[in-house]
This record gives C-alpha cells, sequence and structure tokens, in this order.
C-alpha cells in the first residue's frame, strides 16, 4: 500500500523540455516565478499565461496531468481568494449577510488565486519534466557559487539525492513493520486523529533504529569506495549546455522583456486596445 | 610478495556505558597473521562473533589495528596518506545489498567509485560497461536498484568494486541475505572473476557450500585463527569443526558418516561427482 507512492512526480515523455539541461528549466521557472511577481496590473498575466500554455504544450505532459498537482493546494488556493474578497475594503457591490462583497476585493481575490494558479503550475512543468536525480545536480551546479560563503553545496546535493534513493526503501519498511505490528493486534485504523497518531509511535522507533543503522551502513559502504566529499571528484554525467538550451534562455528573456513591457504601459496598452 | 599481510593484528572494542566509562573490552580479534598472495581465492570461515567481519575491515582501512599491522600492496593501512589508494586497492562488498548501493539507477552507483577518484568522464562510462558487463548486469543498467532481486543487487555492488579497478576484493557475507538462487548468482560471479580477471578475492561466509573453490580456507574462533589448509583439508576434520560450531557440506557429511559406518571413503569429499567417483570406486573393488 505505502509502495505506491510516487516521490518526485516525473512524467516520462520525450519532449524539448524533457531533453533540456535541468538548469535551464530551473533558472527558468526562478525567471518565471520572479515575473508573476514584478507588476500588480492585471495585464501582466496574459503574457505569462500565454506563456505558460505553450511551455505545457510543449512539454508532452497531458493538460490534466498538470492540473492533478492543483489539489493538494486546493484548499489554500480557495482560503487565498475568500480571505481577499471578504476583507478587502472599497466600493460595496453585494452584501451576504453581515459580510460586504467590496469591487477591489473581487478583482483582488481573483488576481491572487490566477497567480497562485500560474506559480504552482510553473514550477509543476519543471518537476514533472526533470528527473529528481538530474534536479539536484543542477541545485549543486546553480548554488556552487555559495561555497564561496561556506555552504557546503556538494553535501547537500548528495544528501538529497541519497534521502530519494532511501524513500522507497524506508517506506517498504514502515509497511513492513506495520504488518508486523498488525499480526500481533496493532490497531491504526480505528479512533480518532490523536489516537490514530499514538498507535503509530510503535512504528516510528524501530523504524528510526533502522534508519540509523542503515546510515551507517552507508556511510562505511560510501567510505569503501574512496568517498571524500566533493573535492577532486569527476562527474560521470556532467551537465553540459547545448544550443537547445541557449535558444530557451533566449525565449526567456523575450518573455521577460515582454512582461515588463506590458507591466511597465500596462495604461499605455489598455489605451491602445480601447478598453479603459 | 603477497599482496596483503596481517601481521598479529590485534583489535579491541571498547564498550562504554551513558556517563562514557568504560564498561569492558572485547577483543574481536586476537593477534591474527595470515599472508595472501596475488590471484588467490581465500575463505574465510566462522560462526557469528568470530571476528571474521572485523579482521575484513581491516584490510580496507575502515577499521585500525589497535596492536600489529596491515599491510596492503606494500602500504600500510594507518598511513593516511595512502588511504584512498588502500581502497581503491582492497574493494568491500559488504552483507546487506539494500545499504550499499548509492545511485538511483544501476549505471549510477557503479560510477560512484570512479567519480570519487577522479576518473576522467569518458573512462568512467567505459568502466561502468566493462565491469557490468563482468558480473552480467550491463541490461539492467538503467534499472532503479529498488527493482532488482538480492542476487542482482549484490551483482551491481561487486561491479561497483570492480569499477574501481581493484588487485583485491574483500566480500563480507555479501550471500548472507539472499535467497539459495541469489547466492549461487553471486558466488558464480565471484569465481568467474577470480578466475577471468585474476582479481584476488577474499569471501567471508559461513555458508559451507561457498568455501569449496577456494585456494585456501581460514576458520576463525574467538577472534584467532583456529584452522587453516585447503578446503579439502579443512573438510577431512570434520568433528574439529563441529567443536566450533560449524557445518560441513552435506556432501561431505554423508562421507563422514559413511566412513565410520565402515565404507572405506577418503577424506575431505567436497562434491557430488567425488562421492559417486569413490563409492563406483568400492564397488569396482568389490566385485
Amino acid at each position: 500500500m505505502l509502495r505506491d507512492i510516487t516521490i518526485g512526480q516525473y512524467y516520462s515523455a520525450d519532449s524539448v523540455l524533457h531533453r533540456l539541461d535541468p538548469r535551464t528549466k530551473l533558472v527558468g521557472t526562478l525567471i518565471y516565478l520572479v515575473s508573476l511577481f514584478l507588476f500588480a496590473t492585471p495585464l501582466v498575466y496574459v503574457p505569462a499565461t500565454l506563456f505558460l500554455m505553450i511551455v505545457i504544450f510543449s512539454s508532452k505532459v497531458p493538460f490534466g496531468y498538470m492540473v492533478k498537482g492543483l489539489k493538494p493546494v486546493l484548499f489554500l488556493l480557495l482560503f487565498t481568494v475568500l480571505m481577499n474578497m471578504i476583507f478587502v475594503k472599497g466600493e460595496v457591490i453585494a452584501t451576504i449577510w453581515k459580510i460586504e462583497i467590496t469591487k477591489e476585493g473581487l478583482k483582488q481575490s481573483l488576481l491572487m488565486g490566477a497567480r497562485l494558479i500560474l506559480l504552482i503550475l510553473g514550477s509543476n512543468v519543471m518537476t514533472l519534466t526533470t528527473t529528481p536525480t538530474r534536479l539536484t545536480n543542477a541545485m549543486e551546479s546553480v548554488m556552487r557559487p555559495l561555497k564561496l560563503i561556506r555552504v557546503p553545496v556538494h553535501e547537500i546535493a548528495m544528501m538529497m539525492s541519497i534521502a530519494l534513493r532511501f524513500i522507497p526503501i524506508l517506506l517498504d519498511e514502515t509497511d513492513k513493520i506495520m504488518k508486523a505490528q498488525m499480526a500481533r493486534g496493532a490497531d491504526f485504523e480505528s479512533g480518532n486523529l490523536v489516537k490514530k497518531a499514538k498507535s503509530l509511535i510503535p512504528v516510528l522507533v524501530p523504524l528510526f533504529i533502522s534508519a540509523f543503522r542503515r546510515a551507517n551502513d552507508l556511510a562505511m559502504a560510501m567510505e569503501a569506495r574512496c568517498y571524500h566529499g566533493g573535492e577532486g571528484r569527476t562527474q560521470m554525467k556532467p551537465l553540459r549546455y547545448t544550443g537547445r538550451d541557449y535558444a530557451a534562455y533566449m525565449i526567456l528573456l523575450l518573455y521577460l522583456a515582454g512582461v515588463i513591457v506590458t507591466g511597465k504601459y500596462s495604461t499605455e496598452v489598455l489605451d491602445w486596445i480601447g478598453v479603459r | 610478495m603477497g599482496i596483503i599481510h596481517i601481521n598479529k593484528v590485534t583489535y579491541e572494542y571498547i564498550r562504554r556505558d551513558e556517563e562514557n566509562n568504560v564498561e569492558g573490552i572485547t577483543t574481536a580479534v586476537d593477534g591474527v597473521s595470515l599472508a595472501v598472495e596475488p590471484g588467490e581465492f581465500i575463505a574465510i570461515l566462522g560462526h557469528n562473533g568470530s571476528g571474521k567481519s572485523t579482521l575484513a575491515k581491516h584490510i580496507n582501512a575502515i577499521l585500525y589495528p589497535s596492536e600489529g599491522s596491515v599491510v596492503v600492496d606494500g602500504m600500510d593501512t594507518k598511513d593516511e596518506d595512502a588511504l584512498l589508494k588502500i581502497r581503491q586497492t582492497a574493494g568491500m562488498v559488504f552483507q546487506n545489498p539494500d545499504n550499499q548501493i548509492i545511485g538511483q539507477i544501476v549505471e549510477e552507483d557503479v560510477g560512484f567509485g570512479p567519480e570519487n577518484m577522479g576518473v576522467p568522464t569518458k573512462e568512467i562510462w567505459e568502466r561502468v560497461e566493462e565491469s557490468l558487463k563482468a558480473v552480467g548486469m550491463y541490461e539492467y543498467r538503467s534499472y532503479s536498484p529498488n527493482k532488482l532481486s538480492g542476487g542482482q543487487k549484490q551483482r551491481v555492488s561487486i561491479a561497483s568494486v570492480i569499477a574501481m579497478h581493484p588487485k583485491c576484493i574483500i566480500l563480507d557475507e555479501p550471500t548472507a541475505m539472499l535467497d539459495p538462487m541469489g547466492r549461487r548468482e553471486v558466488i558464480r560471479a565471484v569465481r568467474a572473476l577470480n578466475d577471468v580477471e585474476k582479481i584476488t578475492m577474499i569471501l567471508i561466509t559461513h555458508y559451507m557450500e561457498e568455501v569449496i573453490y577456494a585456494d585456501r580456507v581460514f576458520v576463525m574462533d574467538k577472534g584467532k585463527v583456529a584452522m587453516s589448509g585447503t578446503p579439502k583439508e579443512i573438510f577431512s576434520r570434520v568433528s574439529e569443526l563441529r567443536e566450533l560450531r560449524l557445518d560441513v557440506p552435506q556432501v561431505t557429511e554423508l562421507a563422514y558418516e559413511l566412513k565410520r559406518a565402515g565404507v572405506p571413503l577418503p577424506d575431505g569429499i567436497l562434491t557430488r561427482e567425488e562421492l559417486t567417483e569413490a563409492l563406483k570406486k568400492i564397488r569396482m573393488m568389490g566385485q
């Protein structure tokens, strides 16, 4: 049962986006996220949405699959929208019981909702098209300048990739421990939330012990294979930018320019289209 | 010139209580000396707690002797500058297959050792290919280790060590957690590497069946070498082995019991073929 959980939601397909260097995707996602917060005018969501649509389309990940990623944050999304709708003061357009809904509030909540949706979809594109290994590689490479201020970049990346490697093993182990305890009459199903949480303690204790034992073994195995930190280490799969990546960076710059132009000259643009 | 020299090695575990006071000292290895020649297949036998794993960890410089010295290919394991070279010369395969695979896919794991040694990218790929082929796991190179059987995982672990081009491989109970099929797979790979690539093998085990192919066998008990010799010599001393709480292979035991019952069989029969041959001979003589 626990085995079915997949960590890192990689969707295997063969698309331009899948083949991009993970660093390009990481930097691109960051730029995209920042672009959403640059201007407060609703007009910037036009290029942002268009850009995302094109990216999603070229990733060959089914749109429905993409939207599924919104589910876990649905509550947060609704909460933000509601809060904005209720608490922003301004010109009242409707009153339900004691709650006044204002024009500004409605506008604000729609904007926030759109921003959140684009934010989540945007970062989902990256995790769906990049394997966890490549993502950790990219992070190590992008964060390399931080080494100057003594951030152990290589070690952090190594820890992340080992954690990813051991998640399925530890899930399997949890499953085994739970079954062993169920066989001896433990009850994980009934009772309220507090009781259920308490019944997990006897599972966690052996799980932690075994995790430490594994960590000890693994450290020994790594040392036995000459691991001595990031120094003097070569890479089996070094990251290399190709023409595709330079093209992607160009497109990103164009997009960013588009957002800045629409943001800066939003009134003029609106005048020009004739809306206002 | 031997590849591994173990000179009167003693290793003591110091047990401490919660306040860090010394509770007692356990001598895991007690004055062991042995030398291994290049290309040899050595087996070290012993029941749990006999000190065989502790001794093995000395060869890879994971543990250092409390007394005595371990010299691997001319390098003393206490010499810190030679540490990486020693670990590369004497690779180690551990018991639990899950706890020694670092990569998220098979080829990444095999590449881990060469990466640490600073081998250039192109050569890493060549080494990965040749080592996976040597253990017959090349078709699985892009699999996740979680999808492999125990025997396959151990073969990947062996490939990971071979990729570092060691002169010697120490296998610390590599088959203890495997089913009989997996055990056979692993032992076959070990024997092939010893035969073809002439890599010195030190196999630590408590399965008797795995020992019969070794050139020399050392039996450990209470931290000391209790018996040593060829498998034939060792297994002809059935009663001594029993005293050390070790079993002999089934065929050897059968031959031993038959001999005790009066059948004139030679000592130290190791394989089924040998036993049938010997029995045939006896019948011929009888007729």
